[in-house]
C-alpha cells in the first residue's frame, strides 16, 4: 500500500493540477450556453443556444475579432521571416557583435511587456505618430521576432550539417541545396515559431493597450466590455478559438510523426506569453 | 607500384582561393540577414527604452497637450516611489507567492508528464499547453466566476467554514495570486518539462540503488539534473508575473492593485508620462537586478 | 558529370588544413592513379576525413592544390567536381525516402526518368523493395549501402569511401568488400577508401598509404609495405611487428650485422633501411618459431630467448608471449596444428627466425632511451594481458617520436 502511493501520489498531484489548469476553460465553454441573467453577471443563468447560433449578435465584437486576425496575420508573417533570417545568421554565419545580437534578442524576452509597451508608446507620442492599427503591428512583430528566432535557431542547430555537405557532394548547387534540404528540414521549425508568434499576437493585451489609439482588438474588446459588462458571445468565441486550435493538434498528429513533432514543438517551446 | 608519393620535390605551395566575390559576399550575408530584423529592434525596442529613460526625466510640470520639457527632473523616482511604494511591494509580494505555489503544482506535474506519464504524455502536455489556446482575458474573466460569491466554491468553503458566512474569494489579494498563479503556470512548467524529459530514468534507478531513500534520490540527481529549465521555468514565470495588472484589474479591487494598474493609469487615465515613465523603469530595474542576481547566483546565463 | 576534362590521377601537391593552431594534414603529397583502388589507412583522428573532404571540395586547404588531371579543381565547388562520396556518418536525406534519397545526384544534374536506375543501384546493395522507406526506419547497415548506392548511382570519376562498411557485421561486411571490388573492376571508377581496418585496406586495395598525424608515412602494394614496413608506426599500425632496440656492428657480404641486449642479428642488406648507428630490428610476429631447447635452433637464424608469460588461443593460430631479459614483451604466432605441450607458461623458451625475416628501421637515438620499441600494437594486444604498462616494458611507441624517425 505504501509502495503504491509512493508511486502514484505525484501522478495524483500532477491530475489535480491539469484540473486547475483545465477548469476555466470549462466555464468558458459553460458560459457559452448561458443566457446571462444581467449585463454584468458571470454567473450561471439558463441554458440557451442563442449564442452559438449568432455570435456577432454584438458586431463591435466580431469586427475587434477580424482586427486580431489582421493584426496577427501580418505580425507573423513578418517576424516569421525576419526572425528566421536572424537566426540563419546566427547559426550558420560567424560575424562580430555576436553577443550584442543576443542581447538584443533576449532583451526583449526578459523585459515585462508593461514597460515594452509604455516605451513604445513614450516613442509614439515623442515622434508624433499617430497610433493605429499599424502601430499594433510595429508592436506585435517587435515582441514576436525574438520567439521566432529562439524556436528556429532550436530547430537549426540541431541539424546536421553534412547533409548539406552531402547534397553539395550530389551536384544540388548552394540554392538546390537550400530548397531541396535546409528549407525543407527547417521547416518545422518556422512553422512552429509562425503558430508560436500568431497566438502571441492574437491574445496580446498589454502592449496592444498602449499603442491601439482607438482601434480595437479582440483582447481589447473584452477588457472594455469587462467594465460595462460582458456579452456571452465572447464566452462563443473563447470556446471556438479553443476547439480550432485544438483541432489543429489533432490534426498534424494524424499527419503523422513529422507534424506531430512540430505541432508539440510549439506547444514546448519553452517561452511564450499569455 | 605506380603510385608515388611525392614526399617532397613537388610544385611550389600555392595558397587556396576561392573565388575573391564569393568570398566577400559571404562575410557580408550574415549582416545582411541580421540587418532587418536588428534594425527593427533597435528602432522599436531598444530606441523607445531610450525614449521611456528620457519621459521619465522630463518635468512633472508638464502635460500631453502642453508639452513636456526636458528638465532631467531627477526628482520623478523619489516622487514616484513615494506615492506609489506599497503597489510596488505588493507587485513582488504577489509575484513571489504566486511562484511559490506555481513550484509546487508544476514540479510534480512536470515530473508526472515527463516521467510517469507513458503513452498519455502527448495528451497530458496538450492538457497543459490547452490554456494558451485560449484568450488570456477571457480565461481570466472565467474565474469571476469561478470564485464569485454565489458560487459554488465558495459556498463550499463556507459550509466547512473555511470562510465565514460573509467570506468572499473574488476582490481579495487570494484570488489575484490564485489568478496570476493560474495565468503563468505554464511557462513553468513547460520548460521544467523539456528538461526532465531527457532525464534518463535509469540515472533515478542508479540513484535509487546508491542513495536507496528517494527523497535523496530526488535532491541529488533529479533536482540538479532539471535546474536548467527550474531557472528557466522561474523567469519565465516572474518575469511576466510582476509586471501584470490584469489579474488585479479583473479579480481584486484598487486594493490589491500591482504596479502595473498604477503605470497602467499614468499613461493612459491621468496621463502623467514623466511618472508612468518612472515607475516603468524602475520596475525593469528591478526585475532586471533580481534576473541577473538570480542567473549569476544559479550559475547560468544561456537559459533562454 | 559527363562534359569532363580528360580523365586522370588525382594529385595532392602540398596541401595543408590548419584548424586555428592545429594542423589536421600536414603538406601531403599524393598520387592516386586513375582506376585504382587506393586505401588511406590510419589511428582516428590522422586527417583521413579532412583529406577526402578537401578532395571532395567540402573544406577548403589552407595551402596546397588538389588536381584531376591537368585540372586544378582547388577552388572548384563541391557539386561541380566528377567526385562523391559515400560518408562516415551516412548523411542521408532523413526527409526523403530511400528510393530519393539514391535518385538525388541523377535529378540535381537534371535527369528525368531514374526509376530503373535506382532500382538496379538498390538490388546492386541488396536493398531491393526497400525504395519507400525512410533512413530511420533502416538499420545501420542498410543505411550505409543507401549511402553507398546514392554515390554509385552517379558513376563519378572518383568515388570517396569514408569508412563505408564500418556498421556491418562480419558476414555482410565480407560481401560488400566483395561487391565494392567487383563494381570498382567493373565501372573502372577511382576508388578512395578509407578504412581503419589494416586487415580491409590490404584485401581490397592495390595501393594502401598509412596516414599518420597529418602525413603519408609509407605508401605501396600491401604486401610490399607489411613485408618491409618504413618506419616504427607503419611496422605496428599494419599488423603487429616485434622491434627491438640495437646497434649496426657491421656487416658481411649480404647481410647487415646488428647487435641488441646481448644478441647479433642478420638481415639482409637490402631490408636495412639504415645502415649505422641506432636502429630497430623488426621480425614480424608470425615468422617467428619457438622451440624449448636453445640447442634446438637451426644455424644461421636470428633467435632471442625468454619466458612465456602468456598464451592466446585465437582460433586459427596462437598468440605466445614472450618476456625478455630485458623485459620486452614478443609476440608470437604460430598456427594451430601441431601444438607443443611443453609450451606453457613459465619455461624458457627461445624464438629463432630466418635472417631475411627481420628489416632494419633507423632509430632516433634520443627518443629510444625509455622505450624499448616492443611488439605489440596498442589496442591489438588486451584481453587481460600484463602488458602495455612502461614498467613492463610493453609499450607501443609513441607516434610522435616517429616522426623523425622516417
Ligand atoms: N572543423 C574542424 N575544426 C577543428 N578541428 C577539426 C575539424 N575537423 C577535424 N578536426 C581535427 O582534425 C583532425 C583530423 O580529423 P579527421 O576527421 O580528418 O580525422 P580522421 O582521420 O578521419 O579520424 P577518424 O578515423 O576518427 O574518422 C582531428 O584531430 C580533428 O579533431
Ligand atoms: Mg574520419
Amino acid at each position: 500500500m505504501r509502495r503504491w502511493l509512493a508511486d502514484r501520489w505525484v501522478m495524483g498531484v500532477a491530475l489535480l493540477v491539469l484540473g486547475y489548469l483545465t477548469l476555466p476553460i470549462l466555464v468558458v465553454a459553460g458560459l457559452s450556453f448561458n443566457r446571462p441573467s444581467s449585463r454584468l453577471s458571470y454567473d450561471f443563468n439558463e441554458f440557451t443556444l442563442d449564442n452559438w447560433a449568432r455570435p456577432c449578435a454584438t458586431a463591435d465584437m466580431c469586427d475587434a475579432v477580424v482586427r486580431s486576425m489582421e493584426i496577427g496575420l501580418i505580425a507573423t508573417v513578418v517576424s516569421t521571416v525576419l526572425g528566421t533570417l536572424m537566426a540563419f545568421a546566427l547559426v550558420r554565419h560567424g560575424f562580430r557583435g555576436r553577443s550584442g545580437i543576443n542581447g538584443l534578442i533576449f532583451l526583449p524576452m526578459a523585459t515585462p511587456e508593461l514597460v515594452m509597451g509604455t516605451s513604445l508608446l513614450a516613442l509614439f507620442v515623442a515622434a508624433g505618430v499617430p497610433q493605429g492599427f499599424w502601430t499594433i503591428v510595429i508592436a506585435h512583430v517587435m515582441f514576436c521576432v525574438s520567439f521566432v528566432v529562439v524556436t528556429v535557431k532550436a530547430r537549426l542547430a540541431g541539424m546536421d550539417r553534412r547533409l548539406e555537405e552531402a547534397a553539395m557532394d550530389l551536384y544540388a548547387s548552394e540554392w538546390q541545396t537550400f530548397r531541396r534540404i535546409t528549407l525543407p528540414l527547417v521547416l518545422p521549425g518556422i512553422v512552429a515559431a509562425a503558430l508560436l508568434a500568431f497566438s502571441l499576437s492574437f491574445d496580446d493585451f498589454i502592449i496592444t493597450n498602449f499603442n491601439a489609439g482607438t482601434t480595437v482588438t479582440f483582447p481589447m474588446y473584452v477588457w472594455g466590455a469587462a467594465q460595462r459588462g460582458i456579452p456571452p458571445q465572447v464566452n462563443v468565441i473563447g470556446t471556438a478559438m479553443f476547439v480550432i486550435a485544438l483541432l489543429l493538434v489533432g490534426a498534424s498528429s494524424l499527419r503523422g510523426r513529422r507534424a506531430r513533432r512540430a505541432a508539440l514543438a510549439v506547444l514546448a517551446t519553452p517561452a511564450g506569453k499569455p | 607500384m605506380t603510385a608515388l608519393a611525392h614526399l617532397g620535390g613537388t610544385p611550389p605551395t600555392t595558397p587556396a582561393a576561392p573565388a575573391p566575390d564569393r568570398r566577400r559576399r559571404h562575410r557580408l550575408l550574415p549582416y545582411l540577414l541580421l540587418l532587418p530584423g536588428a534594425a527593427w529592434l533597435l528602432v522599436f525596442f531598444a530606441l523607445p527604452l531610450l525614449q521611456l529613460a528620457a519621459a521619465s526625466l522630463y518635468d512633472p510640470a508638464g502635460s500631453l497637450s502642453t508639452g513636456y520639457a526636458m528638465t532631467w527632473a531627477v526628482g520623478n523616482y523619489p516622487d514616484a516611489l513615494q506615492a506609489y511604494w506599497p503597489q510596488f511591494l505588493r507587485s513582488f509580494l504577489y509575484s513571489a507567492i504566486a511562484l511559490v505555489l506555481a513550484l509546487l503544482m508544476g514540479y510534480p506535474l512536470a515530473y508526472a508528464i515527463a516521467q510517469k506519464a507513458g503513452r498519455w504524455k502527448n495528451l497530458l502536455l496538450v492538457a497543459v499547453v490547452a490554456p494558451m489556446f485560449t484568450s488570456f482575458l477571457v480565461r481570466t474573466l472565467a474565474w469571476k466566476t469561478i470564485l464569485s460569491d454565489n458560487g459554488a466554491l465558495v459556498g463550499l468553503l463556507r459550509d466547512v467554514h473555511l470562510l465565514g458566512p460573509d467570506g468572499r474569494l473574488l476582490a481579495t489579494p487570494v484570488a489575484v495570486v490564485l489568478g496570476l498563479t493560474y495565468n503563468f503556470l505554464p511557462f513553468l512548467v513547460l520548460p521544467l518539462y523539456a528538461s526532465l524529459e531527457r532525464l534518463d530514468p535509469r540515472l533515478l534507478e542508479a540513484a535509487s540503488d546508491l542513495y536507496a531513500n528517494p527523497l535523496r534520490a530526488f535532491g541529488r540527481v533529479t533536482l540538479p539534473l532539471s535546474m536548467p529549465g527550474l531557472i528557466a521555468g522561474t523567469l519565465l514565470f516572474f518575469i511576466p508575473a510582476t509586471g501584470d495588472y490584469i489579474n488585479a484589474e479583473l479579480l481584486g479591487t484598487p486594493n490589491e492593485y500591482m504596479i502595473g494598474n498604477v503605470i497602467d493609469s499614468a499613461f493612459l487615465v491621468r496621463l502623467d508620462y514623466p511618472q508612468g515613465a518612472a515607475l516603468s523603469f524602475l520596475l525593469m530595474a528591478a526585475i532586471l537586478a533580481i534576473v541577473f542576481t538570480y542567473l549569476r547566483r544559479a550559475g547560468t546565463e544561456e537559459v533562454l | 558529370m559527363a562534359q569532363e576534362a580528360p580523365a586522370g590521377d588525382l594529385r595532392l601537391a602540398d596541401v595543408t588544413k590548419r584548424f586555428g593552431v592545429f594542423t589536421a594534414v600536414d603538406d601531403l603529397s599524393l598520387t592516386v592513379p586513375q582506376g585504382s583502388f587506393f586505401a588511406l589507412l590510419g589511428a582516428s583522428g590522422c586527417g583521413k576525413t579532412t583529406t577526402l573532404r578537401m578532395i571532395a571540395g567540402l573544406e577548403a586547404p589552407t595551402s596546397g592544390r588538389v588536381l584531376l588531371g591537368d585540372r586544378d579543381i582547388t577552388g572548384l565547388r563541391p557539386y561541380k567536381r566528377p567526385v562523391n562520396t559515400v560518408f562516415q556518418s551516412y548523411a542521408l536525406f532523413p526527409h526523403l525516402d530511400i528510393h530519393e534519397n539514391v535518385a538525388f545526384g541523377l535529378r540535381r544534374r537534371g535527369i528525368r526518368k531514374v526509376g530503373e536506375q535506382v532500382e538496379r543501384m538498390l538490388a546492386l546493395v541488396q536493398l531491393d523493395g526497400y525504395g519507400r522507406r525512410r533512413p530511420a526506419q533502416l538499420s545501420g547497415g542498410q543505411q550505409q549501402r543507401v549511402a553507398l548506392a546514392r554515390a554509385l548511382i552517379n558513376h563519378p570519376q572518383m568515388l570517396l569511401l569514408d569508412e563505408p562498411l564500418g556498421a556491418l557485421d562480419l558476414k555482410l561486411r565480407r560481401q560488400m568488400q566483395i561487391e565494392l571490388k567487383r563494381i570498382q573492376a567493373e565501372v573502372g571508377i577511382t576508388f578512395l577508401h578509407v578504412t581503419h581496418d589494416q586487415e580491409e585496406a590490404m584485401w581490397m586495395a592495390d595501393t594502401v598509404a598509412v596516414m599518420n598525424a597529418g602525413r603519408i608515412e609509407q605508401l605501396g602494394a600491401p604486401a610490399d609495405i607489411y613485408e618491409y614496413p618504413a618506419s616504427p608506426f607503419v611496422a605496428n599500425f599494419l599488423g603487429q611487428s616485434n622491434l627491438i632496440e640495437a646497434e649496426v656492428s657491421g656487416h658481411d657480404a649480404d647481410d647487415l650485422l646488428v647487435t641488441g641486449h646481448g644478441y647479433r642479428f642478420a638481415t639482409p642488406l637490402e631490408r636495412a633501411r639504415s645502415r649505422q648507428g641506432p636502429v630497430w630490428l623488426g621480425v614480424r610476429p608470425e615468422k617467428l618459431h619457438l622451440v624449448a631447447d636453445r640447442t634446438r635452433v637451426p644455424d644461421g637464424r636470428n633467435a632471442v630467448s625468454g619466458v612465456l608469460t602468456d598464451i592466446c588461443y585465437a582460433g586459427v593460430s596462437t598468440e605466445f608471449l614472450l618476456r625478455t631479459a630485458w623485459g620486452q614483451e614478443m609476440s608470437v604466432f604460430t598456427a594451430n596444428n601441431d601444438p607443443d605441450a611443453r609450451l606453457v607458461p613459465g619455461v624458457e623458451v627461445t624464438a629463432h627466425w630466418h635472417p631475411r625475416h627481420s628489416f632494419v628501421l633507423p632509430r632516433d637515438d634520443s627518443a629510444g632511451d625509455d622505450a624499448d620499441g616492443s611488439a605489440t600494437r596498442p589496442g591489438a594486444t588486451g584481453g587481460g594481458r600484463a602488458d602495455g604498462s612502461p614498467a613492463d616494458g610493453g609499450v607501443g611507441v609513441p607516434p610522435q617520436r616517429l616522426e623523425a624517425a622516417t
